[in-house]
């Protein structure tokens, strides 16, 4: 051991409850069929920290590290307990983010009250697990490798402990390197052009290559370039720039392509002028043309920024993002999580100026059965772990910045299992005005300084955009793992708060995909210009070469601009707060993007080349309508046993063990949270949410998402998504927009599509053109919506290639798309849950059912897919909401549940998990729908709601022929149905819950037994 | 004049470094009828705010330091050893004269285990020395779930902040919640002076270790502590997160029985300390008739 470095381990004192070991012990055995006896944890800890004596680190240990009820210190002296044989050593990779280390150094400070720079690692944190029984290190490796980290982040050492145990602590950087290279274009073949291409991550396709050589090959550039001091062709930084630039995930050339679509169902051809233009911002100028004519006025702010952002009241906004974070997650469940979420916060607190409040955050995720059993290709996570490392980077990304997960769902398909869908949505809340000025716009003029606020810049994350713009194989860089911290920014958020607050920010905006490359190439479009001095960035360890500075992801970071008079205000605010500041330069009105280090420039490209010298794409589109058929089933059904195996699928089984790990109700707001009533196990449809303590409006907040209806049409797949999200905010008792002139009722809507691969290649993706026309009907679909419901779109993201390729093998997501929908409440404490509240209340479903088993989780029993596909008649079912509003005017409904997976009998059912005891008698209408479509077709725009007896009266002269009486409510907790005096169904409710939380996702995730047994 | 205008009690709220429950905890002692004031933790450090000017010093809950040592541990060191000025003084030197001056100390979750973690929770020796811990619930996990809590009617020197209380539902959210007592003779100290003032209750009212119940396996089933003089208190569950009465997870039953209050019942403990102070500050200022 090195003279300076001292290790401090941190044992569980004899007779201490070792929660950690005991679970790692349990998951090897279930997991991974590894007999290890038992498993004892313990936290090692190396410090660095030049002139500190043996006492005072004896000290430190025993005053900051050591909690005296539960631990044992040893200093520079690692030993196995009395009867433990092998060992895990768990450290991090050079370079990870270690924020225990980081406190430690923090208690460290406080204890000698000495300043000591965080931000260099001095002291590093490990994980030590001695396991009892003596297992061959191979065994040790795949234990640690599958339950303890990421061989992308982590490094393990594992062995007999006889053999004594082997200590890792990372050595990050090396010496500085700040060399710039030239990467020669001229004279390239195609061929070339694109081995260069592939070579170096740029994803940039053949006629984008072509488009820089020929850019690079001007006179005028040429001659430009020569006076700048910059070689002819293209510096390694500014190769990197454009690529990221014009990655898919920045510019999104696919919704910007032009589209040839033929459709051989209909016979029907056209060029389509770019999916974004024409379906969804022309969707949203429309309904903002209607919203106006109307005296609605609360669109302020769609497509344009960071988030999209509506006016709550003269007073506030309300900002809202969705996004994706899919291929992180893919190679890295936790990091790719975790970032995800804090990423996402970034992008609503760096609106406009910045410094909204966050208010919530939700989460929907896509991934493989958690049980799948197949092989697993090379560098292909199991879906489990992906499930659980996402769960977990959901948890602690959302709880530890204090940000309420207030809904959210999980939808399983084996095709998720190459590549999961993890979106991840935030709202938040912005005064209207900041310092006297409008605080959704970004304002800039040349002169402003550039500051870099937040963390500091590693090798993390590079070519995160680019990456996440190809498809993912088993040659995945290990650089685009990215590790979140959410203290970091916590701190960040705290300041950014007060900063604009004080009017000390012009605009802020949040540096992710493609770093500071991205975020100050899209500011400097506002002025017009900037100068960067990359040596000025500060970084975590030196060895990065400036290219990889300026285009490094890592997280926690905002760029800020700053007039220079508020310069030093501002810095001594970020002192006093702890946030790093780095004034990194200025914008300029020159009209390009000038990047130096140690002032020899290194880049110099135009504004103008820069954003808009892209080539725009044409693609293929071609629809030919799958065959489908309803399939024969079985002519007896037991009702019973159906909807036991429904409520126990994984798709509809309670989500409960990871629910609970979210805090939903941090800021004291929520007043729908995911489960409810006196059992705490009623799935509720919509979370609501109030904006502060002072009045009672709020927000619903809603997903709609039905990817495995796209199998059979993805319109109609779609559309009812759209209204799936819809009515789930109606259930609740929000309102269509619209309805009267200027209610100011808003809604913001955020659409996510996931789709794979959609660009048609003869021998790569030879259905390509069939993948894009499901695209094209998608967003089809999307603009009806819209404009039947009058409702806007706000922001949204296309994460575009969602394939998996190893081994020869592509496992390509289903096309997905998510519709994130938030509305306003005007009164919290008038909305409506799920859950029956008492018996004799008289229950009915409002809307048409229709046989539409297509799709249905009735016929995945089955594994059948049938052919009738639920359609939405968006006239009929804006009606009914409409008078849903009514009804809820009036304060006629006692409890709503929208219908959807396994259709009105799982409704039923969860209507009566909000407390023991409850039940329901139920008559089935004849109405020529047979007894099975009746209970389980997944028609869409229906809910069954109860009424008090004594609102029967009202609440039918309200919704007259669109509600049919189904039964009452009883307190025999049975769930009875009878059609033309058959009993169909006759269950009881306790036992129907305990199938629905016994399900696959609670056993994965682990409820403790003792919850489980007694529900 | 004997109704001259009684100032407001004033609660000092900390924040930063992870702290993330302090809006909820100033808007309970605004509908309390407090003032609250949120500071961030190195304002008082440096000296810019000086506790001595409140009556209340609040630790609110969130993930102080990311949680990274342990909960709380971070900052309860920052509190016992970083100096606050050139003398030497740290803000563990002036919680101590803060609370000799008869003032009040709340700690929730994270805040309750920065008391724990301080020594100022249970403090049965008086000396600010760590006797009890918080750590790793028994479930390996974090939960957000609602409890019952029961006041404990044996504790010798009530604390005010629990007055009048006897059942009160909350939710927790926490995964570093259990109450660790190192041994017997501690457990029976606390239990004697009944500073184990708060515990998880079953559906029949009565004390109980059955999870989730019980959601973290405490010794004593115990969800909240107090001094012996009844000035600091501490609890896992988070009464500020239950200020209105639609927070409750089965208002919806409430309201369809028309018993759906406006107010939530983790109110009543800031009330209750808002009217102590005020009471308290009446009578010292009412001519001292009958001393």
């Amino acid at each position: 051991m090195e003279t300076n470095q001292h290790s401090i381990l941190l044992s569980l004192q004899p007779g201490r409850h070792d929660g950690d070991g005991q679970r790692v012990a349990a998951d090897a055995a279930r997991h991974l069929g590894l007999a290890t006896g038992q498993v004892r944890s313990a936290a090692l800890y190396a410090v660095r920290y030049p002139g500190l004596t043996e006492k005072q680190l004896a000290d430190f240990a025993a005053a900051c590290l050591q909690d005296p009820v539960l631990h044992t210190v040893a200093i520079d002296q690692v030993a196995a307990p009395e009867g433990f044989n092998s060992y895990i050593l768990v450290a991090k990779g050079p370079g990870v983010t270690d924020d225990e280390g980081t406190s430690a150094q923090n208690a460290l400070g406080d204890f000698l009250n000495e300043p000591i720079d965080t931000r260099t690692q001095h002291i590093f944190s490990k994980r030590l697990y001695f396991v009892e029984n003596e297992l061959p290190a191979a065994d040790l490796r795949r234990l640690a490798e599958e339950l303890l980290g990421n061989k992308l982040i982590n490094r393990f050492e594992v062995g007999a402990v006889a053999d004594g145990i082997r200590d890792f602590t990372p050595r990050p950087g090396g010496g500085a390197d700040a060399r710039t290279e030239t990467v020669a274009l001229g004279g390239l073949s195609d061929e070339q052009l694109l081995q260069l291409s592939k070579d170096n991550v740029y994803a940039l396709n053949l006629p984008e290559m072509q488009a820089i050589r020929d850019y690079f090959g001007q006179d005028s550039v040429r001659e430009q370039r020569q006076g700048l001091g910059l070689p002819a062709d293209p510096t390694d930084c500014e190769m990197e720039i454009l690529a990221q630039t014009w990655s898919e995930h920045c510019k999104h050339k696919e919704f910007s392509a032009v589209i040839k679509y033929k459709n051989h169902e209909t016979g029907a051809e056209e060029e389509i002028d770019g999916l974004f233009k024409t379906f969804i911002k022309g969707a949203t100028s429309e309904v903002d043309r209607q919203l106006r004519a109307n005296g609605n006025d609360w669109l302020i702010k769609v497509f344009s920024d960071n988030a999209g952002a509506v006016r709550i009241n003269p007073e506030s906004l309300f900002v809202w993002k969705v996004e994706t974070h899919n291929s992180p997650s893919a190679i890295d469940p936790y990091g790719g999580a975790i970032t995800g979420i804090l990423g996402n916060n970034r992008d609503p607190l760096a609106t406009g100026i910045g410094g909204a409040r966050l208010l919530f955050n939700t989460n929907v995720l896509c991934f493989g059965n958690p049980d799948y059993d197949g092989e697993l290709l090379t560098g292909q996570l199991h879906p489990r772990r992906i499930f659980e490392g996402v769960r977990k980077g959901i948890e602690d990304g959302g709880n530890k910045s204090g940000v309420p997960t207030v809904n959210g769902a999980i939808v399983f398909d084996d095709r998720y299992r190459g590549k999961p869908l993890v979106y991840c949505g935030t709202g938040a809340v912005m005064p209207m005005q900041l310092a006297g000025k409008d605080s959704w716009e970004k304002v800039i003029l040349p002169g402003d300084r550039i500051i870099m606020a937040g963390g500091r810049v590693g090798k993390d994350g590079i070519h995160g955009a680019t990456f996440s713009s190809i498809e993912l194989d088993e040659a995945a860089p290990a650089t685009a793992v990215q590790i979140g911290s959410p203290i970091t920014q916590k701190l960040a958020m705290d300041f950014l708060l007060l900063a604009t607050r004080r009017g000390l920010i012009r605009c802020s905006t949040d540096n992710g995909a493609g770093g500071l490359s991205s975020s100050i190439g899209e500011l400097a479009t506002i002025s017009g210009g900037a100068v960067v001095e990359l040596e000025k960035v500060p970084l975590k360890y030196p060895g990065l070469r400036p290219w990889e500075i300026f285009l490094s992801e890592s997280q926690e970071r905002f760029t800020l601009a700053v007039e220079p008079g508020k310069l030093d205000e501002l810095l001594a605010l970020g002192r006093e707060m702890e946030v790093e500041l780095t004034d990194i330069g200025y914008f300029t009105g020159e009209g390009s993007l000038d990047v130096k280090f140690d002032n020899q420039p290194i880049a110099g490209l135009s504004l103008e080349f820069l954003h808009d010298g892209v080539p725009r794409k044409t693609l293929l589109a071609e629809y030919v309508k799958p065959a489908a058929q309803e399939p024969a089933l079985p002519a007896e059904l037991d009702y019973n046993d159906a909807l036991l195996k429904l409520l126990g699928s994984l798709n509809i089984c309670s989500r409960e063990s990871v629910i609970r790990q979210y805090d939903h109700e941090v800021k004291g707001r929520t007043v729908v949270k995911p489960l409810m009533g006196a059992t705490g196990q009623a799935p509720q449809d919509a979370a609501v949410v109030r904006f502060n303590f002072e009045s009672w409006e709020g927000v619903a907040v809603s997903n709609g998402i039905l990817p495995r209806l796209g199998d059979l049409d993805a319109y109609h797949m779609s559309a009812g998504s759209f209204d799936e999200a819809v009515r789930q905010i109606i259930s609740v008792g929000g309102k269509l927009p619209n309805l009267t002139p200027g209610d100011g009722n808003f809604w913001s809507v955020n659409d996510n599509f996931c789709v794979p691969d959609s660009v048609y290649d003869p021998t790569t993706n030879p259905d390509g053109k069939q993948k894009l026309a499901k695209l094209v009907q998608m967003c089809q679909a999307l603009r009806d919506a819209c404009a039947a419901y009058c409702i806007p779109l706000t922001s949204g993201k296309d994460s575009m290639k969602n394939d998996f390729k190893a081994d020869g093998v592509k496992i390509s997501v289903p096309p997905t798309v998510l519709y994130s929908m938030t509305a306003k409440v005007e009164d919290v404490r008038q909305v409506v849950t799920s859950d029956f509240k008492q018996s004799d209340d008289v229950i009915y479903l409002l809307g048409e059912t229709h046989d539409e088993l297509g799709g249905s989780e009735f016929y995945q029993l089955y594994n059948e897919l049938g052919a009738n596909v639920p359609k939405v008649d968006f006239a009929k079912a804006k009606e009914l909401y409409t008078l849903v509003g009514a009804a809820n005017d009036q304060q006629l409904i006692q409890s709503s549940h929208d219908l959807s997976d396994g259709g009105l009998a799982v409704a039923l059912a969860e209507c009566t998990f909000g407390r023991e005891g409850l039940g329901a008698r139920i008559e089935l209408a004849e109405n020529g729908l047979s007894p099975v479509a009746q209970l389980f077709s997944e028609s869409h725009s229906r809910f069954v709601v109860t009424v008090a007896p004594e609102d029967v009266t009202a609440f039918e002269s309200i919704l007259q022929g669109r509600a049919t009486r189904l039964g009452v409510v009883t307190s025999d907790g049975q769930l009875h149905v009878q059609h033309g005096g058959r009993e169909l169904l006759s269950a009881a409710t306790h036992a129907l819950r305990t199938a629905w939380t016994n399900g696959p996702v609670n056993q994965t995730i682990g409820l403790e037994a003792s919850e489980i047994a007694k529900s | 004049m004997t109704d001259t205008l009684i100032q407001a009690p004033k609660a000092l709220i900390l924040t930063g470094f992870g702290i993330n429950c302090e809006e909820e905890m100033a808007a309970a002692y605004r509908l309390a009828g407090g003032e609250a004031t949120i500071v961030h933790l190195n304002e008082v450090l440096h000296g810019r705010v000086s506790i001595h000017d409140f009556d209340i010093l609040n630790f609110p809950g969130g993930f102080s330091f990311g949680d990274d040592l342990g909960s709380g541990v971070v900052l309860a060191n920052k509190l016992r050893y970083r100096q606050t000025g050139a003398d030497g003084r740290t803000l563990l030197a002036d919680i101590r004269e803060f609370v000799a001056a008869g003032k009040f100390v709340l700690g929730i979750c994270n805040g309750f285990q920065v008391l724990v973690k301080l020594g100022l929770l249970p403090n049965l020796g008086g000396d600010f020395q760590p006797e009890v811990t918080l750590t790793h619930n028994a479930s390996g996990r974090y939960e957000d779930r609602w409890v019952r809590l029961r006041v404990n009617p044996g504790t010798k020197v009530p604390t005010p902040f629990l007055s009048g209380l006897t059942f009160f539902d909350v939710p927790v959210r926490h995964g570093e919640g259990r109450l660790v007592v190192p041994d017997a003779a501690t457990r029976e100290r606390i239990s004697a002076l009944g500073l184990n003032c708060l515990s998880y209750a079953d559906g029949d009212d009565q004390e109980t270790g059955t999870y989730p119940l019980n959601p973290n396996g405490a010794d004593l089933n115990c969800a909240g502590l107090t001094d012996p003089t009844g000035h600091i208190f501490g609890l896992m569950p988070h009464p500020e997160a239950y200020l209105a009465g639609c927070n409750h997870p089965d208002w919806g039953l409430k309201k369809r029985r028309g018993e759906l209050k406006e107010e939530g019942e983790g109110l009543a403990i800031f009330k209750n300390i808002v009217t102590h102070l005020t009471r308290r500050t009446q009578e010292a200022s009412a001519p001292a008739t009958h001393a």
